[in-house]
């Protein structure tokens, strides 16, 4: 069985991608908060990513991804039409969404994706969502108008002031936090300091902050222990535990230095991948 | 008979053929090569057709050990291997990993005075020669049931009876094969993107081919199971769907997932690894072959495994082929303790293996990169036997070291999978976690649901998880097709 990319959709060109897969027994399980692990072809590596959107009744689920090494850049090689291999899940707890008022959801680069499915979930749950993304330009910001369909508020923040305020989430955040004391939640999604920075300064509100992990992973189902991290002085396994924690229990900077383990192997594999490339192209 | 078994000091134990040491660490294919026909004559022959024989006895399947080592010694392969298929679903896996010193060659009456009688007969490696032998002399095309069954034709699958297996390890795998070749319409659900289980993501391509677990899931197939990869029990489907499925009976077959780790300082610093991460990553992932398969391996010069089983010897002889200078295996007992099969130990030590016994980690050190550079040790020495009948380590007071190492890799055992356990609502668990099963007919305190393997009794044997999985499709068998089973 494959998998087929019924929709391809160039976000940041060589950079971001949205990829809309026919996945029915994914699609009609997903949650919130969920991932899937795929992998392209028969000698690619399991690549966890978690879920932007899905449509139960199409059978569709939404990934983004960052091309950040060999296998990310193999899968943008992917057109519509073609299949991916192989298409696990839904992992991954999903995200504990009640009516519980205002939850305000962060987002930073890709993981503003995965912080979409979440705040469509708290949306419709019937909370008010306080939508806070950022990118270092306008150009870059992904699912600013999807994310308008549901969030009352959405609030930009850029390096460059392109577009909503100049400077960092973070700032956006800790303003929105100063005025509004009634916020029961904060979710953040992105980069590794982003999600620190955030945490950081949500804890002086005492606003329950909630983090997703993206460690390092093999199998996903709790089998390998590849994505542990430490939340609040205990070992868990991001797969299975996770991904979401406590942002204000997380051992950032370990997790940090995990995502590192393999870097050198990593960039091995994309030079090779990268000549191989240009070979073809001088074909 | 007309001959005389041969049976003497001059006739010992037939020795297998296998990669040289300094050959076989440079390359990751099967270290032990098998009988030719030759040696399997000349082993079967040692075998004296004991009147009560003791083997079987020691066999968790009680597999006909006499009867299939007389066909040999008949020269009826196809008569051989009809009888190990009555009992065992995958002899081509069992011949290779199963540990036969402490199961049938370890009761065999010639073992017990080997200076006389050249040691027990190598049941082990003759199961493996019938197995392979017939295999390989098969026909393409009408092969499936002969392969499954050693019988020449199965019943048509009918599509009225279905089954589900949970996981494609050893325990569904023999569900799977038993009930396809009774024309039960099997389903089989894997969460990972390859059938197998731990023959696949966990015993090493140099002791066990992967070809070997894709020729018998291949026959299945053929017989009409079907092996549907990437679906997580529990996640993408859950057991009361099957039955809402139409799925008369569910096997539940997931393995003993959950790493333990070792709880001492220093353990997620980079460089430590579970052995199912470091076995999943080479074994599932191809990392041996990186970066022509996308899957990366941790390397090391200096590398300790702590562990004393059969994943631990895997874990070592796996970063010895990685290139490590040196790997130690860690274990605080002895070696006569270590509950690794005895051919691995003694394989992995002729390829250089060390061995660093007596001594239990304490910490796990790492630089201000949080590299692993050494772990520190507690020396030990052996106390009083305790409950398992082992002798049990006791702590040196102040006496401890550090070993240089930038890898290490942890095979202390498993905890149980939650995932499946915690969507399957009333299943009854034991004590430890594991799933409560009759142990006469697998069932679980849900009607018609099954369980057998690692999940019921933690990380245990390919052959006892293979045993508890036949156990249960003769229950399912005879409940759904009744006296047509």
């Amino acid at each position: 069985m494959s998998y087929r990319i019924l929709e391809k959709k160039v976000l940041i060109p060589g950079q971001t991608t949205l990829l809309v897969i026919d996945a029915p027994h994914v699609a009609q399980k997903a949650k919130p908060g969920n991932f899937i692990i795929l992998r392209t072809s028969e000698k690619g590596e399991r690549i966890p990513l978690t879920i932007a959107d899905c449509d139960a009744k199409a059978g569709t689920v939404t990934i983004v991804f960052l091309v950040v090494g060999k296998s990310t850049a193999e899968l943008n090689t992917f057109e519509e039409g073609q299949s991916i291999l192989d298409f696990c899940g839904p992992l991954g707890k999903a995200t504990h969404i009640e009516k519980q008022g205002t939850v305000i959801c962060v987002g930073g680069g890709t993981g503003v994706a995965a912080m979409h499915h979440i705040a469509k979930g708290h949306a419709a749950a019937g909370n008010r969502v306080v939508a806070v993304i950022g990118a270092r330009n306008k150009d870059l910001l992904l699912f600013c108008s999807e994310l308008g369909n549901f969030c009352p508020e959405v609030l930009v923040a850029t390096d460059d002031g392109s577009q909503g305020h100049k400077g960092f989430v973070t700032e956006v955040l800790k303003q929105r936090l100063e005025e509004d004391k009634d916020i029961s939640e904060v979710v953040a999604i992105g980069p590794v300091p982003m999600m620190e920075a955030v945490a950081k300064v949500t804890k002086p509100f005492g606003v329950k902050t909630t983090v997703s992990l993206n460690s390092i992973m093999v199998d996903g189902i709790g089998m390998c222990g590849a994505c542990r991290c430490t939340v609040g002085g205990e070992t868990k396994f991001a797969c299975v535990d996770g991904p979401e924690f406590d942002g204000h229990e997380v051992d950032f900077g370990e997790l940090r230095l995990r995502l590192s383990q393999f870097r050198p192997q990593e960039q091995e594999s994309m030079k090779l991948f990268q000549e191989k490339c240009k070979c073809a192209e001088g074909k | 008979m007309s001959e005389k078994p041969m049976t003497t000091a001059k006739h010992p134990r037939t020795e297998m053929p296998v990669q040289p040491p300094f050959v076989r660490i440079q390359n990751y294919l099967e270290v032990a090569l098998g009988y030719g026909e030759a040696e399997a004559q000349a082993e079967a022959k040692r075998c004296l057709q004991c009147k009560k024989p003791l083997c079987r006895q020691g066999c968790p399947v009680e597999i006909d050990i006499k009867g299939f080592i007389g066909q040999l010694q008949k020269g009826d392969l196809p008569g051989a291997y009809k009888v190990l298929r009555e009992y065992n679903s995958l002899p081509s896996v069992c011949g290779r990993v199963c540990p036969q010193e402490t199961q049938c060659e370890g009761m065999c009456i010639l073992g017990k005075n080997p200076q006389k009688t050249g040691g027990a007969v190598a049941i082990g490696r003759l199961e493996r020669y019938v197995a392979d032998t017939f295999a390989a002399r098969l026909a393409e095309g009408d092969a499936a049931c002969l392969q499954i069954t050693g019988e020449a034709a199965c019943r048509m699958t009918r599509d009225d009876v279905k089954v589900a297996c949970i996981g494609a390890g050893p325990a569904s795998l023999t569900v799977a094969g038993y009930l396809a070749a009774l024309g039960i319409k099997v389903t089989v659900f894997e969460a990972l993107h390859e059938a197998g289980g731990v023959l696949v993501y966990g015993i090493p391509e140099f002791r066990l081919p992967k070809s070997i677990v894709r020729r018998e899931i291949d026959a299945m197939k053929e017989l009409g199971a079907e092996f549907k990869t990437n679906w997580v029990g529990g996640k993408a489907v859950t057991v009361q769907e099957l039955f809402d499925q139409g799925y008369k009976a569910v096997f539940i077959g997931v393995g003993a997932g959950l790493p333990q780790f070792m709880k001492v300082p220093g353990e997620n610093s980079i460089g430590v690894f579970s052995a199912n991460e470091y076995l999943t990553r080479v074994n599932l992932g191809r990392a041996y072959d990186f970066p022509n398969y996308d899957t990366p391996i941790f390397k090391a010069e200096e590398v300790c495994v702590v562990g004393g089983g059969n994943v631990a010897m895997d874990a070592a002889r796996t970063a010895l082929r990685l290139g490590a200078k040196k790997v130690s295996i860690v274990y605080r007992r002895t070696k006569a303790e270590m509950p690794a099969r005895l051919e691995e130990l003694e394989h992995a030590i002729e390829e250089g293996v060390q061995l660093e016994l007596l001594c239990s980690p304490l910490a796990l050190n790492a630089d201000e990169n949080k590299r692993l550079v050494s772990m520190t040790v507690q020396n030990m020495k052996l106390g009083e036997p305790d409950a398992s009948g082992r002798c049990r380590p006791v702590p040196i007071e102040g006496d401890t070291r550090d070993i240089p190492c930038q890898l290490v890799v942890i095979a202390v055992g498993t905890k149980p999978n939650p995932i499946l356990l915690e969507a399957t609502k009333g299943l009854a668990l034991n004590k430890r976690g594991y799933i409560d099963a009759n142990p006469e007919t697998g069932e679980t305190s849900i009607h018609n649901v099954f369980a057998g393997g690692d999940i019921v009794t933690g990380a245990a044997t390919v052959i006892s998880a293979m045993g508890a999985g036949r156990k249960a499709a003769k229950e399912i068998a005879k409940r759904l097709l009744g006296t047509e089973a």
